[in-house]
């Protein structure tokens, strides 16, 4: 789960993260009393969950008023990658001389958080990883004692950090790594770190600055309950998609894709496999939809009010290999939710393998889907229907 | 002979107590496991399914002389429980069944295992089976058989999938290792690989892998630097977008491009493992390796 900028930069700031002065604005009015508040210029900030928000046109500087409101009103309401958005950051523009990218996350192929400092900040730091691995400078923590300080200036210092404020940015690393730590990141990051000039006005002791401009914060979703406040900020952030915060409510792994094969199934791997075979026999899935283990027949009620609530659907696929999943359960709700339509809304086929897949079977109610015995052929079947119906 | 588990394992199941713990218990004897204790803080004296259960894992070692765990504790306790089991000295074996242990959990766990001996299976697995003999977990017991073909797998119900369609065609198995589908997890392909080719009874393997991660590439070049035995291969998640999570914590394509089925799939060709675009062409390649 990802926190928004304005919730990511006060969790910081909160900490001690040096940020720059900023307020929420719904509306360009709002935004106009927030600029006069913090003083020009400022930077408008569209807060939605998409990467490389400045090149889409989610970002502009405003010098006055008038460049303020039409910055506004621009980026509220405006659609940013399949994103609405509804709220901007209105935020003191920051008067930089350098840009520094500083980052926690955890190496999974090492079982180890990994520190990282960059003096490329302000860009694509993914780009930047790919193409120079060696422009990023790294430092692996042990998980059992926390980053020593001299980790933070190691990886500081060999990043090529300039010397007057190498002090200041091993100490946000530390802190950003004590975050991360404390609130079960999975990614922390500020990119980019800004560096203010000796003369800048923000500086009253002419020494130089730095300050996280933008502010990254990914939570381990398998630890919100032991993260409460930011459970409480994913509630109020959603996910802007009816259907996800459906699955939500549900409780469902549910990915929304773009094709129309909706697809039901239990176990990560087996569904995406069932995605692969649309794929493979020549149709596109709609979404990606585990009900998990042991569902029971509610649950699979609940799958299906799902699938045919999403207007794409042409056709759905079932896919349930029985372990802890019954297969006479499964066949239950699904008798039970497609009983309720005087007519079926799009075509179902289903295939249920293992535990009590006989006993399932046998009360299947056929006149209301299709039942095909392998995998192959339930997929085959689905992805024909799904053409039927666009053809 | 077999992997990681044979007849003479001597499991016990922390969490007997619980719900999943209980039901599964009674699923592993009814398989022929040998289960001979549980253990659950607070619970020590009782009996569950005719198996004594003992306040700690120490314990039930001690007293049942088990070597074997099986972790059947809910997420926010399950860390601790998987200390527990590698403090615990005589275990050679723990599975961690428990699915969404956060990450950082994890993270300490695998720096503990990094100092033990223990192997330690999951979390977020179905477990470990060999047909016939002992089943360490949730896996389904009627669709598995004994034979000679080893699978390792990041995907529960994918694994049944892919034995379904090898017993189908009288494919026996060795030994299946669930591995999980977690960022973090303590045996990876790599160990079970190892596994397998040091089992003079496997005389192939199949390696169902899937998006994120690169477990999969390191698999590919361990196989085709060290491995005699045959080995064929599945990756799922070929049409997952970037960025989304598909279900297990760890089934998510990075922006940079690594993990993606594309990348698996042609490690694993380029180290001669052929790789089937559906479960059923999986089988096909065993078949032929056979």
């Amino acid at each position: 789960m990802r926190l928004h900028e304005y919730q990511a930069k006060e969790v910081f700031a909160d900490a001690g993260i040096p940020t720059p002065d900023s307020q929420l604005a719904g509306t360009v009015e709002e935004a106009v009393d927030a600029a006069a508040s913090i003083g020009y210029p400022v930077a408008v900030k569209a807060q939605v969950h998409v990467g490389g928000r400045g090149k889409a046109g989610g970002i502009e500087l405003a010098d006055s008023e008038s460049e303020l409101r039409d910055a506004a009103d621009a980026i509220l309401g405006m659609d940013l990658k399949g994103y609405r958005v509804e709220r901007v950051l209105v935020e003191a523009a920051v008067d930089f001389v350098d840009e520094l990218y500083v980052g926690v996350t955890m190496d999974r192929g090492r079982g180890r958080p990994v520190a990282m400092v960059s003096t490329r900040g302000g860009v694509d730091i993914e780009e930047v990883a790919a193409e120079e691995p060696d422009a990023i400078a790294r430092e692996h923590v042990d998980p059992a004692f926390g980053m020593h300080p001299f980790q933070a200036r190691k990886v500081v210092y060999e990043a090529g950090v300039d010397r007057d404020v190498a002090g200041d940015v091993a100490s946000i690393l530390r802190t950003l790594y004590q975050l991360w730590d404390e609130r079960d990141g999975s990614d922390a990051e500020i990119n980019p770190l800004m560096i203010t000039s000796a003369e800048s006005a923000d500086s009253a002791s002419d020494e130089r600055e730095v300050i996280a401009a933008d502010a990254v914060f990914n939570v381990d979703e398998d630890a919100l309950f032991r993260q409460p406040e930011l459970a409480e900020m994913e509630d109020e952030a959603g996910s802007g998609d009816e259907l996800e915060a459906k699955a939500d409510e549900y409780g469902f792994d549910y990915v929304r894709l773009d094709g129309n094969v909706g697809i039901i199934g239990n176990g990560a791997g087996l569904v995406m496999t069932t995605l692969d075979l649309v794929d493979y026999y020549g149709g596109s899935p709609a979404n990606f939809l585990d009900v998990g283990g042991g569902a029971k027949a509610q649950r699979i009620a609940n799958a299906l009010d799902m699938v045919f609530s999403d207007d794409n659907v042409d056709s759905v696929v079932f896919n349930i290999f029985g372990g802890i999943t019954r297969g006479d359960e499964v066949a239950g709700g699904i008798n039970q939710a497609l009983e309720e339509f005087d007519e079926i809304p799009k075509p179902v086929v289903v295939r249920l393998a293992g535990t009590n897949a006989e006993e399932g079977m046998a009360i299947l109610n056929e006149e209301l889907v299709t039942v095909e015995d392998t995998l192959e052929e339930a997929v085959q079947r689905a992805v024909e229907y799904a053409q039927e119906v666009s053809a | 002979m077999s992997v990681l588990v044979d007849e003479d394992t001597r499991v016990v199941v922390q969490g007997i107590t619980g719900g999943e713990g209980r039901f599964h218990a009674e699923q592993m004897l009814e398989y022929g496991t040998n289960v001979v204790a549980g253990a659950v803080p607070g619970k020590g004296g009782q009996e569950i399914a005719g198996v004594p259960v003992y306040d700690t894992v120490q314990g039930a070692v001690r007293e049942e002389d088990a070597d074997a765990s099986v972790v059947f504790v809910p997420p926010a306790f399950a860390a601790d429980a998987v200390f527990e089991a590698l403090d615990a000295r005589g275990l050679d074996l723990v599975v961690a069944i428990t699915e969404g242990i956060p990450t950082q959990d994890m993270s300490r766990v695998y720096r503990r295992l990094e100092e033990t001996d223990t192997h330690l299976v999951g979390p977020n697995c179905p477990g470990v089976i060999t047909p016939g003999v002992a089943k360490l977990g949730i896996l389904p017991g009627n669709i598995f058989s004994a034979g000679r073909v080893g699978v390792v797998s990041r995907s529960g119900t994918l694994t049944y999938q892919v034995v379904d369609n090898l017993t189908q065609r009288g494919i026996g198995q060795t030994t299946a290792i669930g591995i999980g589908g977690d960022p973090i997890i303590g045996t990876d392909f790599v160990d079970a690989l190892e596994l397998f080719e040091g089992d003079p009874e496997t005389d192939a393997v199949v390696m169902c892998g899937e998006i994120g991660g690169e477990d999969e590439e390191e698999a590919a070049r361990y196989i085709g630097e060290y491995m005699d035995t045959p080995v064929a291969g599945f990756i799922a998640g070929r049409t997952a977008p970037p960025g989304k999570r598909m279900g297990h914590a760890g089934a998510i394509v990075s922006g940079s491009g690594t993990g993606t089925a594309d990348s698996k799939i042609t490690a694993l060709e380029d180290n001669g493992v052929p790789v089937g675009d559906t479960p059923e062409a999986v089988a096909d390649h065993v078949e032929d390796l056979l």
